[in-house]
């Protein structure tokens, strides 16, 4: 991908003086022979890792390579089936969070633990109140923040109530916590997924500064930036085993995203010039209010040519999802038209309706819009295209003809596993976005519109998910694409516009500048379209 | 409505708020902790019947509310296995005990006394009858003074606990370890258990003290508001309670409230038999729907918003 290797060319921070001084001492945490199963998954498979005291310690894979099963383990959460772990040499049984945060042992979750109407204090303080009352935990965890906030630049209202933080916030409430019960290994799981560019970069500040101040860290993560970023060593795991181990100052993002996916990727989408034909989607001063009055859609104007792919890159929230919300015919434009090959959308047009004059959108939300996670992958492979006469007569629906389209489409685009049957839910990130762009591009349609194809999608799926979208755009067929990843804008699109709030700042060329099109993302811009 | 009945009335509205605060408060500790009570209305009706069996065969009413108590825990803890341990759905545990409950004393009550379901009568000596404090009756003579003493003294000592408990309930779940960590578990379970504390513990304690309270409050219904157990004798109390619950955004003094209002409601009921507004006779059930009707007002977004405890209803699992 052009991000990594915009990054690595960059530059890379090496840190490898640490880990160096930290050879022959005993190792803070070692994960010995670790195996454990749910069911017929092998979620962790006679894992060894060993970590040095004092270090930014990196776990990379792809989505369900084992990381998360195997730092739960480390914090109790799991049991493990089979191994040990010693903390700075001594064997230890942990048996729960408990005995995890006794010994030491803070985690940060992916999916924060927080209680949302407590305030800072309370959240601090549960687990660890000390008392039948928690009248003194509160001032003793207040005493703390302050002390902690002086010296590792978390600082945070601690009688604000969590719910009402914003995310970069919520998570340093989250090491906050980890910090007061005295932890001395915090493991972070995911933890920039949620955040913006900015905050990542002052979590990463911080995380250097506990490093230096003594705490070992782990991070998981399937991003390789963050690993070649901030990490001393780096651990790579797939399909529940460790595959290789690295300096980080000694290996570089191919080498890692190789390792990762078990054979070489393309980091960088391959793809001719595009010869764009007829307009398909046209337009024109589109404008929509929300119930507030406020134009989030902003007079904004533009078109789609057959056989070219038009990006629209913006920081999230600025407009995008409600443009995509019209020009599907989710939401009725305020003012202004759509032009959808040579025919106005009008107000009755639904989507339905749209989608039968071939228009395919793969939602931004794949959870809420793209499927139902209760549903068969075979009933969410026909969702919205469940009245084609192929798929049953009248009311009925043929489910042998179901399952064998699914079949078919999940074979052609690679899904794993590939069974119909399969509740959507139990498929990963990649593959249920898979199932989603088979459906949509299974429909053979004019003009397809794709929000965020990649957003929680393994690597491996990324560079497929690339490859079809150039694909059809070979075919001739025109693709919308909306996403906030600028470096999947740029890789894929002919055109690129930016929005901000709720406006087009401009129009550029994929070449453009990685700095102009910021400068354009954050609403400084010469002109507006 | 004649200003004479005023002192009557206040003084009912204290007797009908008592099992309604005691159920409401029931329903506040289990709810916060993530655990949906709609049993509350079948186990105050078993606990009426223990209480009222008890005390006719002992003839003392503080066995009966040990009894009534001890029942009432039992059922608590069937629909914390189902909810809790087994995952179950709340709602349809909760309505079983219902039927269980509505079935049960019945059937055991013709068995016992062969009464159509009611149990014997008890005598002074087998009820929660009103303090009886020095001065009392001086008291409730004195010009003025008097009557309005007797609306919030001429109680048994259950209307007391059930008072009580208000504040109590208040600071503990605001003050407490044991309150933090219940408020904590019915808002986001997983953030609990990763604090190294058990969910299961903590919802079981708090499906315990529900049972404890419906238990106090079935006692009441039949030891001390009336004089024997009757079929349903219930009567949709626990459902009150549960709308007054949701009237005050569970919350405990707001409850109270809730509770003295509805109880108010019930209290004009019973004495507007034959009201007429306008030359129109207005039916009692109007004021028994009221409660109800408020609440659905309130729900639907006109007079504020209620927001129950985000895990409530929902079965905690480690799996994700």
């Amino acid at each position: 991908m052009a991000r990594v290797a915009g990054i690595f060319g960059g530059g890379v921070f090496i840190l490898s003086h640490l880990t160096a001084l930290n050879r022959g001492m005993t190792p803070a945490i070692e994960l010995i022979n670790i195996d454990k199963r749910f069911g017929a998954v092998h979620a962790n498979n006679n894992v060894s890792i060993a970590i040095a005291a004092g270090t930014i310690h990196g776990i990379i894979g792809e989505n369900g390579a084992g990381k998360s099963t195997l730092m739960s383990i480390l914090f109790g959460f799991y049991q493990a089936d089979k191994g040990e772990c010693r903390l700075r040499g001594k064997p230890e049984k942990i048996k729960s969070s408990t005995d995890a945060i006794a010994l030491g042992i803070g985690m940060v979750h992916q999916h924060f633990m927080l209680v949302e109407p407590f305030t800072v204090l309370e959240n601090i303080i549960l687990g660890a109140e000390g008392g039948a009352l928690i009248g003194p935990a509160l001032d003793k965890a207040r005493a703390a923040l302050k002390h902690l906030a002086d010296e590792y630049e978390l600082d945070v209202d601690p009688d604000a109530i969590v719910g009402e933080l914003p995310v970069g916030l919520q998570q340093r409430v989250e090491i906050l916590k980890a910090l007061y019960k005295g932890a001395e290994v915090l493991i972070l799981d995911e933890p920039t997924g949620v955040l913006t560019p900015a905050e990542a970069d002052h979590l990463f500040r911080i995380l250097k500064q506990l490093r230096d101040q003594g705490k070992t860290i782990i991070l998981i993560t399937h991003k390789l930036r963050e690993i070649m970023a901030i990490t001393d060593r780096v651990s790579v795991m797939r399909r529940g085993e460790v595959v290789a181990e690295f300096d980080t100052s000694k290996t570089n993002v191919g080498e890692l995203a190789e390792a990762m996916v078990g054979r070489r990727v393309l980091l960088r989408v391959e793809k001719t010039r595009a010869k764009p034909g007829n307009v398909v989607l046209d337009v024109r001063h589109l404008t929509w209010r929300d119930k507030k009055n406020i134009a989030r859609v902003d007079d904004v104007s533009f078109n789609v040519r057959k056989g070219e792919i038009v990006g629209i890159a913006g920081v999230s929230g600025n407009g995008q999802s409600e443009l995509l919300d019209v020009i599907t015919g989710i939401a009725k434009a305020s003012s202004g038209e759509v032009i959808f090959k040579d025919q106005p959308v009008g107000i009755k047009d639904s989507p339905a309706e749209l989608r039968k004059r071939g228009l395919a959108h793969v939602p931004e939300d794949r959870h809420h819009r793209g499927l139902i996670s209760t549903f068969t992958a075979a009933e969410s492979a026909i969702l919205g295209y469940q009245s084609n006469p192929a798929l049953g007569k009248g009311f009925r629906l043929n489910r042998d003809a179901v399952v064998a389209q699914s079949l078919k489409q999940m074979q052609e685009f690679d899904v794993r596993p590939a069974d119909p049957h399969l509740k959507s839910a139990k498929f990963s990130g990649g593959n249920q976005q898979k199932i989603i762009l088979a459906r949509e591009i299974g429909s053979n349609p004019d003009l397809l519109i794709v929000g965020q194809p990649t957003r929680g999608v393994d690597i491996g799926a990324i560079e497929f998910i690339h490859r079809r979208l150039i694909e059809l755009r070979d075919q001739g067929k025109a693709i919308l694409l909306v996403s906030v990843e600028l470096d999947e804008i740029r890789s894929l699109s002919d055109r690129i516009l930016v929005m901000f709030a709720g406006r087009v700042m401009g129009e550029r060329p994929p070449s453009a500048d990685e700095r102009e099109l910021g400068l354009l993302m954050a609403g400084v811009g010469k002109e507006a379209a | 409505m004649e200003f004479a009945l005023l002192p009557e009335i206040l003084s009912s509205t204290v007797r009908m708020s008592v099992p309604l605060i005691l159920a409401c408060i029931a329903g506040l500790w289990s709810e916060r902790s993530g655990v949906v009570d709609i049993g509350l209305e079948g186990k105050m009706l078993v606990g009426a019947f223990s209480a009222a069996a008890a005390a006719s065969y002992f003839h003392s009413p503080w066995i009966g509310l040990l009894l009534a108590i001890l029942v009432c825990i039992m059922f608590s803890l069937v629909h914390g296995y189902a909810s809790i341990t087994q995952r179950g759905n709340q709602v349809v545990s909760g309505v079983a005990i219902n039927m269980l409950a509505a079935g049960l004393t019945v059937v055991i009550g013709n068995s016992w006394y062969k009464q159509g379901g009611r149990t014997p009568q008890l005598d002074d000596a087998s009820r929660f009858l009103p303090i009886n404090f020095p001065g009392r009756d001086a008291l409730f003579e004195m010009d003025g003074v008097g009557p309005i003493a007797k609306i919030f003294l001429d109680h048994s000592v259950l209307a007391f606990i059930a008072f009580a408990l208000v504040p109590l309930s208040a600071w503990a779940l605001a003050k407490t370890r044991f309150g933090l960590r219940l408020r904590a578990v019915g808002e986001n379970p997983q953030a609990v258990d990763t604090a190294g504390i058990s969910v299961a513990r903590l919802r079981y304690q708090a499906v315990i003290i529900a049972g404890v309270l419906c238990g106090i409050a079935g006692a009441y219904l039949s030891t001390a508001l009336q004089t024997s157990f009757v079929r349903d004798m219930s009567a949709g109390r626990g459902f009150l309670a549960l709308t007054a619950l949701i009237f005050a955004n569970w919350r405990a003094w707001p409850a109270l409230g809730a509770c003295l209002l509805f109880g108010f409601l019930q209290a004009v009921a019973n004495f507007m038999q034959g009201f007429h507004l306008f030359g129109v006779e207005i039916p009692v059930q109007v004021f028994n729907a009221l409660p109800y009707i408020m609440t659905i007002v309130l729900l639907a977004g006109f007079i504020g918003k209620s927001v129950p405890p985000k895990a409530s209803g929902t079965p905690y699992s480690k799996d994700r």
